[in-house]
């Protein structure tokens, strides 16, 4: 929607997909975040609420990859190393019908045209590393630009070959796709390489509605007053995803809970190892966010269908969502 | 003055009054001069008026650099795009708008950089403006039915105070439960109601919103946005009647009679008849996400391809590919002139942008629901459709459906990549009744031309067991019929030339053989037409 940032705490309903947006956040290689849903459910808010809400990075100040250190900033980058300044959450939108020359950067072409040099123009990934790269109708954008950013957002790192440049940097997002099945769906093969996936449909209760509204136009009237308000909350998710991420490494998991999600995949034949190693990444980053030290069944009851529901070898044409198989599963691995 | 362009000029006036927070207004009319009436009006908005046109690129609304002047100059211009400063932008022929462009659009409206939208839509019924462009927008207002001397002049606002009106408590809830009545999934449209209901206020110079303010906005905004007609109807005498109430029912008014009346306003702004009744759609949801099915498909422009040389005129010149080329002479062809700082590009340097342009495929199905086709053989028909839609899916081909049975043809779904809908309307999809094949065929020719005129390559699959006995004008009897449909058929052999008939009888027909070799199609009988034999049969007659 519009205007000024919406508190991410102030998102009415939505948990799924709000744990979904805080559990990228505490474990980055997650693998991005597919949101499919409704008009007006909130996917771009919260995308903006979530990276408004985390502290700011810090990063060198010349650097248009916002390196941490010095010593990272790419050498292709001219000029010496600026000093270390403290920068928001970088949120790049991915518009459709971007030229595969913007997202990866390309020779410079006004440089290339005034002075006949060959310099290097950073493109989006650059500009989103570190942060989050945003698509909105991800279903609606040409495949080859598809592949190349999941392929980016696999390896981590942007390699540019062409036009005689050959350049590389650090790429590293959460890509956060978001779209509307209604108007076309995603390739199978894409769908997998997306971390955790969650549904959003419009509230069907009609006090979740007005509530919605009530805040919305609260944050229209009185946006210093809303903010205020919902700042606190904020601070506590803010305070919870940071010691989350101390934490992540030591939580615990348990030969069992590892069994257990090897069965499940093998229960739902959800194809290759990406399901597994996503199941348990996920469940332990909501371990880490509730502060539990050993990783159980409740958290992989609670993440299975975000992580598995996309990764099922399904019939396109099969109106009983996947997320009711995985229920299903989860019921009778995990009884 | 009609009511129409009453609404009309109250409508712009509110957006005048808050152009940010409104977004703008969705026109749908016919060129002429009720529009250009409307147009003229425009001027009272307190922005600088931007003229954009449905081709436009990124180039054009974010700004770049301008090569000509940068090589002219020697130094790097930029030119502003549409975009950069706040403007009321105006957009003509909006239903042909590229998804690119309404994707930016939309975007602008989002970071509310202070501009607002018009469009204007001159689509036909089934054509229309980007739905998700459309929901940003509070008001969508139609001029097709205003006659040229009710247009009145549309009188400018004053100025806007700073202080925003005051919003009694429970319009919140008021509002929301008349977008919930009324079947609007999209939260927008209440808060739009809200806003435009500020805008009244304002514009009749009170502190604080009224009712009547609430029941006008409810009106103007969400009555276009309904999916969905309430099944109680209340008394009619009591909502219109008494929109003067304001100065003893104001804040403090009881909060469930508000609700009633918003109700009302809106039901007395909706044409009988337009929309479901809500028994027949459960879940309020349900209805308003069917509509957004109308996006505009557009050719994707495919990946690109290597440059080739080429001299400029010809094509898009690839100044990547062209420089490229063009370097390693540089210090070469410097010699002998004086220092220089350009790059020396001569015409063979020139290098032309291509792209594999691939049209989509759109697989037209036109499926024989009536009595003769009887029930079970439908059942079977619909198994193959929807074997041959996994297909599909498979290609990425987009699909429509049309079915006929009765008195005349259906189009249940639009040219669509989303197959679960396609299989959600082949299951409900009812039989019975006489077979008017011409209709179904010339229902399905109007999709493949708009498929066509969209960049789309439309191949058609009949499924019938063509024993046509409803001619073009819906009245019964066999020989007319045939006629009729053996007339549509040769139009579709030019319309749609590569097809396939598939005979839906017990026993092959001689008439299905027929109808195929008017069409240009093959044939194939339903016993056999499993899904591969029809994949294959569908590529062997794209082949030939």
């Amino acid at each position: 929607m519009s205007g000024p940032v919406f508190s991410f705490s102030a998102i009415v309903g939505q948990d799924d997909m709000k744990l979904a947006m805080i559990l990228t956040a505490i474990e980055p290689r997650l693998g991005g975040v597919l949101v499919f849903g409704d008009r007006g459910t909130g996917k771009s808010t919260a995308v903006r609420g979530l990276a408004a809400l985390l502290p700011p990075i810090r990063a060198v100040a010349n650097c248009p990859v916002n390196s941490a250190s010095a010593q990272e900033r790419p050498d292709w980058v001219e000029g010496p190393a600026g000093r270390l300044t403290s920068r928001p959450t970088p949120v790049v939108d991915l518009p459709l019908g971007v030229s595969e020359d913007r997202v990866t950067g390309a020779l410079d072409i006004e440089r290339a045209l005034v002075k006949g040099e060959k310099a290097f123009q950073p493109g989006l990934l650059a500009a989103a590393n570190r942060g989050y790269l945003y698509i909105d109708e991800v279903n609606l954008l040409e495949d080859h630009i598809v592949d190349l950013l999941l392929d980016v957002a696999q390896s981590g790192e942007n390699l540019v070959e062409r036009e005689g440049l050959s350049i590389r940097h650090a790429a590293r997002f959460v890509l956060v796709g978001s779209g509307n099945p209604e108007e076309g769906e995603l390739r199978p093969q894409l769908l997998d390489r997306f971390g955790v996936s969650v549904e959003v449909r419009s509230p069907t209760d009609i006090e979740e509605r007005i509530e919605v509204l009530r805040r919305r136009d609260a944050l229209e009237t009185d946006p210093e007053g809303f903010a205020a308000r919902w700042r606190r909350h904020d601070l506590r998710v803010r305070r919870a995803i940071l010691a989350a991420r101390e934490r992540l490494r030591d939580v615990e998991a348990p030969e069992a809970v590892l069994r257990d999600c090897a069965e499940l995949c093998l229960a739902l034949g959800a194809d290759g190892l990406r399901g597994e190693l996503t199941l348990l990444r996920a469940a332990r980053a909501l371990a880490a966010y509730r502060g539990e030290a050993r990783l159980g069944r409740a958290q992989l009851r609670r993440v299975a269908a975000m992580a598995l529901s996309h990764r099922l070898r399904r019939d396109p044409l099969d109106e009983a969502g996947s997320a009711a198989r995985v229920g299903r599963a989860v019921a009778e691995v995990l009884a | 003055m009609s009511e129409g362009w009453a609404d009309a000029a109250l409508a712009l006036r509110l957006l005048a009054l808050d152009p940010a927070g409104l977004g703008g207004l969705h026109l749908r009319a016919r060129a002429g001069p009720v529009r250009q009436a409307f147009e003229d009006a425009l001027a009272i908005v307190p922005l600088p008026l931007r003229r954009l046109h449905p081709g436009m690129g990124a180039d054009a609304l974010d700004g770049g650099l301008d090569v000509a002047a940068t090589l002219a100059e020697r130094r790097p211009v930029r030119r502003d795009g549409c975009l950069a400063a706040p403007a009321l932008l105006l957009l003509p022929m909006a239903e042909r708008a590229a998804p690119l462009l309404a994707s930016r659009l939309a975007r602008a409206l989002d970071t509310r950089r202070g501009a607002a939208l018009i469009l204007l839509d001159e689509g036909a019924e089934d054509e229309t403006a980007q739905s998700g462009l459309v929901d940003r927008l509070a008001f969508t207002i139609d001029l097709h039915a205003v006659r040229w001397q009710d247009v009145a002049p549309v009188a400018a606002v004053p100025d806007p105070p700073t202080a925003e009106p005051a919003m009694p408590p429970e319009a919140c809830r008021a509002m929301g439960l008349a977008a919930a009545t009324f079947g609007i999934a999209s939260p927008r449209g209440p808060l739009f109601a809200l806003r435009a209901a500020r805008a009244h206020a304002l514009l009749h110079g009170r502190a604080e919103v009224r009712d009547e303010d609430l029941a006008v906005a409810a009106r103007l905004v969400l009555a276009p946005r309904a999916t969905l007609r309430p099944v109680s109807e209340t008394p009619p005498s009591e909502p219109e009647a008494r929109p003067e109430q304001g100065p003893e029912r104001s804040a403090d008014t009881d909060g469930t009679a508000l609700p009633d009346r918003l109700v009302a306003a809106i039901r007395a702004a909706l044409p009988p008849g337009a929309l479901p009744q809500a028994d027949r759609h459960a879940a309020p949801g349900k209805g308003a996400s069917s509509g957004s099915g109308a996006r505009m498909p557009g050719q994707r422009r495919g990946r690109p391809l290597p440059a080739r040389a080429g001299r400029a005129g010809d094509g898009r010149i690839d100044l990547f590919a062209t420089l490229t080329a063009a370097a390693p002479w540089q210090a070469l062809r410097r010699r002998g002139m004086a220092p220089d700082d350009r790059v020396l590009i001569r015409p063979e340097d020139l290098r032309q942008r291509r792209h594999e342009d691939r049209a989509d495929r759109l697989l037209v199905f036109v499926v024989d629901a009536s009595g003769s086709a009887a029930v079970a053989r439908l059942a079977e028909a619909k198994g193959a459709v929807v074997s041959l839609l996994a297909e599909a899916y498979a290609h990425r081909d987009q699909v429509a459906l049309v079915s006929f049975r009765g008195a005349g043809a259906e189009l249940l779904l639009p040219p669509t990549r989303a197959l679960v809908r396609a299989k959600r309307q082949l299951a409900a999809l009812p039989g019975g009744g006489g077979t008017p094949l011409a209709s179904g065929l010339r229902a399905a020719l109007e999709v493949a031309a708009a498929g066509r005129r969209r960049g789309m390559d439309p191949t058609l699959v009949l499924l019938t067991d063509g024993r046509a006995n409803v001619g073009l004008d819906g009245t019964g009897g066999r020989g007319a019929a045939m006629a009729d449909a053996e007339a549509m058929a040769r139009q579709a052999r030019d319309a749609a030339p590569a097809g396939l008939v598939i005979d839906t009888a017990p026993r092959a027909t001689p008439e299905t053989e027929r109808l195929a070799g008017l069409m240009g199609a093959r044939r194939l009988a339903l016993p056999r037409a499993r899904a591969d034999a029809i994949g294959a049969a569908i590529a062997a007659s794209r082949a030939g």
